[in-house]
């Protein structure tokens, strides 16, 4: 493991177990996240091979009704928790420092508190399965069902501290790069220039910011309601359950734009690339992305229009969903305004670039279905949303995320994944998931409900769940082909130049991997592309000085003390509480001794 | 189950809105998958091509801004109209009807009529129904596809649908809204009947169980009220009044039984009652370990309340 | 050029304003959040317990009013400490330390109070609405203003070292007080939407 990432060490001893436990370099942080959250998202994937093997005949008999239910609760929120969005703060921790031209993120020690918060949560959370059951009310949870009288036993306690920590992880991230981005860009990086890749980082940051507080305050109500007989979701004593789904959803609604939008980044970055031309509209690229995150905010309610909202409410959320198509079908073509006029290379990385243009877009379509809301109230809760949210997560986030992989791979270890391999893995993912999902489409019109851990014969749903479950299986023999690619890749001698794909951006002006200090010299940065207008314009990077004074932070043990600090105090809520006041004291001793740590 | 095959009034508004809407997104959908395809294959590598450096068309963006929005426009409108048909108060003369969600069966009443039953509600067709929709527990949500589209049923806060079924028949319908281990066995089935058909089901509804004749059925009778039966259990015209678990006074007439999961017939009933939550997992019926001795009287009592 | 990671010497930063500042600025906005979620919380609760005491019979006005004013005072304390600290006056920013955390203590001693005092007249979590949302939003308000009393005592105490808070110690304080500034302004929005506007 801890030869993966291939970084080249610089000064001091940089290898072995214990300096991988004491970094706070942001490219070892990004390497941390990305392998952890491969493997969660293997883990997720797991989940719903059996899910599927479970609905493939009607009447399965394969899992029970109450591990179904489990399964399919973690399978959602390990995709979402422990797979997306940690696979996209592996390329924030990768790639931002890199393309805004600093050398590390504005707070290293932080940087890696959050990997070892998550790493603990994320654990925390799948050790649910074998301490007396995972949470099983769907990921979304809905009151009274989470209620302690209605779901005795931990599995929804596990579920309460496991996102607490997974917030806070998420929310020290944000923080992170809200404030390297706003305040760390190299002389002449202005705003109009960032790369689409770091708007959308920081798109995401205060999204993050803004959202992830109003569901620590959902989890905290529903922890005193379960543990301190408060009564905020119970009806019985006055408690409103509806209370938690808007609380609930005016997180989860920006959560689906964090999921996506560093996908929306990263194909910004890869389509002009290989099209070999900038991308089209940057400015409209940018202000769509913002206007997707402000309008997010104003939409959560279209999660709820079967609870009997009322005919206005309705109406101004439907209105609303509606407006939020009009910065996305933007952005769709501005993607297809990129490939025009091109003279395009199709590597593995821009063939999933391209199907996301594609797939998103059956997934937006479906989504404005669903916000005329007559036709939500036939579509909702039945497989045609499974159908549509699959659809922007499988097809628009992942594969995205695939296409960063295969694009910046050699950027982070120095070898080329085989492109004959990626192709292959490229089109039984595709395949699969068209298989796996456009059927779902069929099964929501037919009328089979979803989160259900069977169905009855003689509805109709047979063929199609049958060969639903094939596509699964079709996915997972593409992730098998993609670590087959990353093992052999890895056994290979790093080859790559700093440059192989012709970039547009900063990290292709450094050597690959990159040094710890990342550049040697930053290039100097005169407009947006800016290894493109240098090229352009003849404009060359200086020599690097005979000695290079770079000073870079020293690696620190403290972020993963307090980070297992918290981690015993979430152990102790689900235990004795003992054990959290041990994490309490520890914590202090750690921040403590953290701030008074010399940096220098 | 279907959702596009419509039965009632707003059913149909819904199926006209659908069909607009899928055009527009087929529309939409196609000529971005046929833009990203032509362009892939137009401008793929070539020796000798350079690619053409556009930065952006304003005039082109602003063109593809607008029209979204106008897609858009001619979306929301019938979409505000239907919304509006369809929720709002119920149509004059509208039969009453208080679905009630329990983990994990319907209850159906007719307070104007004085009639209480489970897994089946029948309507006479022609007339709109007012459904009033309550919950004793969590969250469940009341939808048969051909019929109505779904609306919740929260605890502590009533909500309420209503169409008009346009033609008789069966339809099937199902819980939808997670709500725990049995939820994927929460069902249900609505008869649309003839005004007749409807009043004779009603006058039935309203009589007091059918006294048994035959020995078995006496005797299944005396098992179930010197049983657990009558702590969860109503059977009118005898001494089990309990509201817990579902009216059982015309359970022999269902076409369904255990929520709509099983077919109504006594190899069923004999095996629901062998052990309730083997057929249903989580089931707040427990198993009473009941004699196959006890199971034949009582299938053969429970089967004779017509 | 940005440097990264040392600390000891003001930054060259983007927008000019240090790094360490801007944090806590957007961190204060992700609290406006968390307390307007707890906030409106109460408001969708307000009156609609079903059992007492209700808000007017409990609620005590003009102590609550005297531990507002508490509070208000440490904010000026505060003011005077970070004026010490930044105009190279030690013994006076360790005075006014001192006095905000003190007048902090005190606040926190009148919460105690409060809420020992419902207790015993019969409000407590599980009584109902008013008590749930009531003790969970001030609850957490009071655990802010405990951590930051604890951030305001390690800054005294790191002060008594012969190298005092060291070159920046006028933006450590500093930082401190958006902090404490920030828990203040929460209590009057506390104070006037539960204790002042008539149920």
């Amino acid at each position: 493991m801890a030869t993966t990432a291939g970084t080249l060490p610089a000064v001091g001893a940089h290898s072995g177990l214990w300096s991988w436990l004491t970094t706070v370099d942001h490219k070892r942080i990004g390497a941390l996240y990305g392998v952890s959250a491969m493997a969660f998202f293997i883990m997720g994937g797991i989940e719903a091979i059996l899910i599927r093997t479970q609905l493939a005949v009607p009447n399965g008999t394969v899992l029970e009704a109450d591990r179904f239910n489990q399964l399919f609760t973690m399978h959602a929120l390990t995709m979402i928790f422990l797979g997306v969005m940690p696979l996209g703060a592996a390329f924030f921790n990768w790639f931002v420092p890199l393309q805004i031209g600093a050398r590390d993120v504005a707070f290293p020690r932080l940087n890696a508190l959050s990997y070892w918060v998550f790493i603990g949560g994320g654990l925390l959370f799948v050790s649910s399965f074998i301490f007396g059951g995972a949470p099983n009310a769907g990921w979304f949870a809905y009151a009274p069902l989470t209620s302690e009288r209605m779901s005795p036993g931990s599995g929804m306690d596990f579920y309460v501290v496991g996102l607490l920590m997974l917030g806070l992880s998420s929310l020290i991230a944000a923080l992170n790069f809200a404030v390297t981005i706003i305040n760390m860009r190299a002389p002449g990086m202005t705003m109009m220039r960032l790369p689409v890749f770091i708007w959308m980082t920081l798109v995401v940051a205060f999204l993050l910011i803004l959202s992830l507080p109003v569901l620590t305050v959902a989890l905290i109500q529903l922890l005193f309601d379960r543990s301190f007989t408060t009564h905020f979701f119970s009806p019985e004593e006055g408690g409103n359950p509806i209370l938690w789904q808007h609380l609930f959803w005016v997180f989860g609604h920006p959560e689906v734009y964090i999921l996506i939008l560093p996908s929306f980044g990263i194909i910004s970055e890869v389509l002009p690339v290989f099209s070999r031309k900038p991308l089209f509209g940057y400015a409209a690229v940018v202000f769509a992305g913002v206007s997707i995150a402000v309008l997010g905010f104003a939409v959560w309610s279209h999660h709820m229009f079967t609870t009997g909202l009322g005919t206005v409410p309705q109406i101004v959320f439907s209105a609303s969903t509606m407006a939020i198509a009009v910065p996305t079908g933007v952005k769709i073509f501005n993607w297809l305004g990129t490939l025009y006029g091109g003279n395009i290379r199709f590597t593995t990385a821009m063939y999933f670039a391209v199907s996301v243009i594609v797939l998103f877009t059956i997934g937006g379509v479906t989504g404005v279905m669903h916000a005329t809301v007559p036709v939500d109230t036939q579509q909702q809760d039945t497989y045609f949303i499974v159908a549509h949210l699959h659809y922007v997560l499988f097809g628009g986030s992942i594969m995205g995320i695939f296409s960063g992989v295969y694009y910046w791979f050699p950027k982070m270890t120095g070898r080329f994944l085989h492109e004959g391999l990626g192709k292959l893995h490229f089109w039984l993912f595709f395949i699969g998931m068209n298989l796996t999902f456009f059927p779902m489409h069929f099964l929501g019109v037919g009328g089979m409900p979803r989160r259900i851990y069977t169905y009855d014969a003689d509805l109709g749903f047979d063929t199609w769940n049958m060969v639903a479950t094939i596509g699964a299986y079709i996915i997972a023999v593409g992730m098998l082909a993609f670590l087959w690619n990353f093992v052999r890749t890895m056994r290979q001698a790093p080859s790559a130049p700093n440059d192989p794909w012709g970039g547009a951006t900063l990290e292709w002006a450094t050597s690959s991997p990159p040094p710890e200090h990342d550049f040697d010299v930053v290039p100097e940065v005169h407009d947006r592309d800016p290894l493109w207008y240098n090229r352009d314009h003849g404009v060359t990077t200086p020599a690097a000085p005979a000695h290079l004074h770079i000073h870079m932070p020293p690696p620190s043990y403290y972020p993963l003390v307090l980070g297992g600090a918290l981690l015993l105090m979430g152990i102790g809520v689900l235990s004795h509480l003992a054990v959290t006041a041990l994490g309490v004291v520890i914590a202090i001793y750690a921040v403590w001794a953290w701030t008074l740590e010399p940096t220098d | 189950m279907s959702t596009i095959d419509p039965k009632s009034d707003n059913t149909r508004r819904v199926q006209d809105l659908y069909v607009l809407v899928f055009w527009a997104a087929t529309i939409v959908f196609v000529g971005v998958m046929a833009a990203a395809l032509i362009f892939s294959f137009m401008y793929r590598e070539r020796p000798g091509r350079t690619a053409q450096q556009i930065h952006g068309n304003t005039r082109l963006e602003i063109v593809w801004t607008l029209i979204p929005v106008v897609i858009l426009a001619v979306i929301a409108v019938p979409t505000f109209d239907t919304v509006i048909k369809t929720t709002g108060d119920a149509p004059e003369g509208a039969l009453e009807v208080i679905a009630t969600g329990h983990q994990w069966w319907f209850e159906f009443e007719y307070p104007e009529l004085g009639v209480t039953t489970a897994n089946e509600m029948h309507v006479p067709v022609g007339r709109a129904v007012n459904v009033k929709l309550r919950s004793v527990d969590v969250i469940h949500s009341f939808w048969v596809p051909q019929l109505t589209g779904k609306t919740d049923m929260v605890p502590g806060h009533d909500n309420r649908l209503w169409f008009t079924p346009e033609v008789e028949g069966e339809f099937r319908a199902q819980c939808a809204e997670f709500c725990g281990t049995s939820h994927a066995n929460m069902r249900f089935r609505v008869f649309v009947r003839s005004q007749g058909d409807f009043e004779a089901w009603v006058a039935n509804q309203k009589k007091d169980r059918v006294a048994p004749t035959a020995d078995l059925a006496k005797q299944g009778e005396q098992v179930f009220l010197t049983g657990a039966c009558v702590g969860c259990h109503v059977v009118r015209g005898t001494a089990a009044a309990a509201r817990v678990g579902p009216e059982l006074t015309h359970v022999g007439e269902r076409t369904t039984i255990a929520s709509a999961l099983l077919d109504n017939t006594p190899e069923n009933m004999a095996r629901w009652l062998r052990n309730p939550p083997a057929a249903k997992p989580g089931s707040k019926m427990p198993n009473l370990n009941l004699t196959e001795d006890q199971i034949q009287k009582l299938v053969a009592y429970l089967e004779s309340l017509k | 050029m940005a440097a990264a990671g040392a600390h000891g010497v003001a930054h060259h930063s983007t927008t000019g304003i240090d790094n360490r500042k801007l944090l806590m600025w957007i961190f204060l906005a992700s609290e406006c959040l968390f307390f307007g979620s707890l906030i409106s919380t109460y408001l969708i609760f307000k009156g609609k317990s079903l059992v007492g005491p209700y808000p007017d019979e409990i609620l005590d006005i003009p102590v609550t009013s005297i531990s507002t004013f508490v509070l208000l005072m440490s904010s000026l304390a505060m003011v005077l400490a970070v004026y010490g600290a930044e105009h190279g006056r030690p013994r006076m920013m360790k005075l006014w330390l001192l006095v905000t955390i003190l007048l902090g203590l005190t606040f926190l001693g009148f919460q105690v109070y409060e809420f020992r005092t419902f207790g015993h007249e019969g409000l407590n979590l599980a009584t109902n609405q008013f008590g749930a949302s009531f003790f969970v939003l001030t609850g957490f308000h009071g655990t802010h203003v405990g951590v930051g009393v604890l951030i305001l005592a390690s800054l005294l105490l790191a002060s008594f070292r012969r190298s005092g808070l060291g070159r920046e110690a006028g933006f450590h304080v500093e930082i401190a007080g958006l902090y404490w500034h920030f828990v203040d302004i929460v209590w009057i929005v506390i104070f006037t939407l539960v204790y002042l506007i008539p149920q």
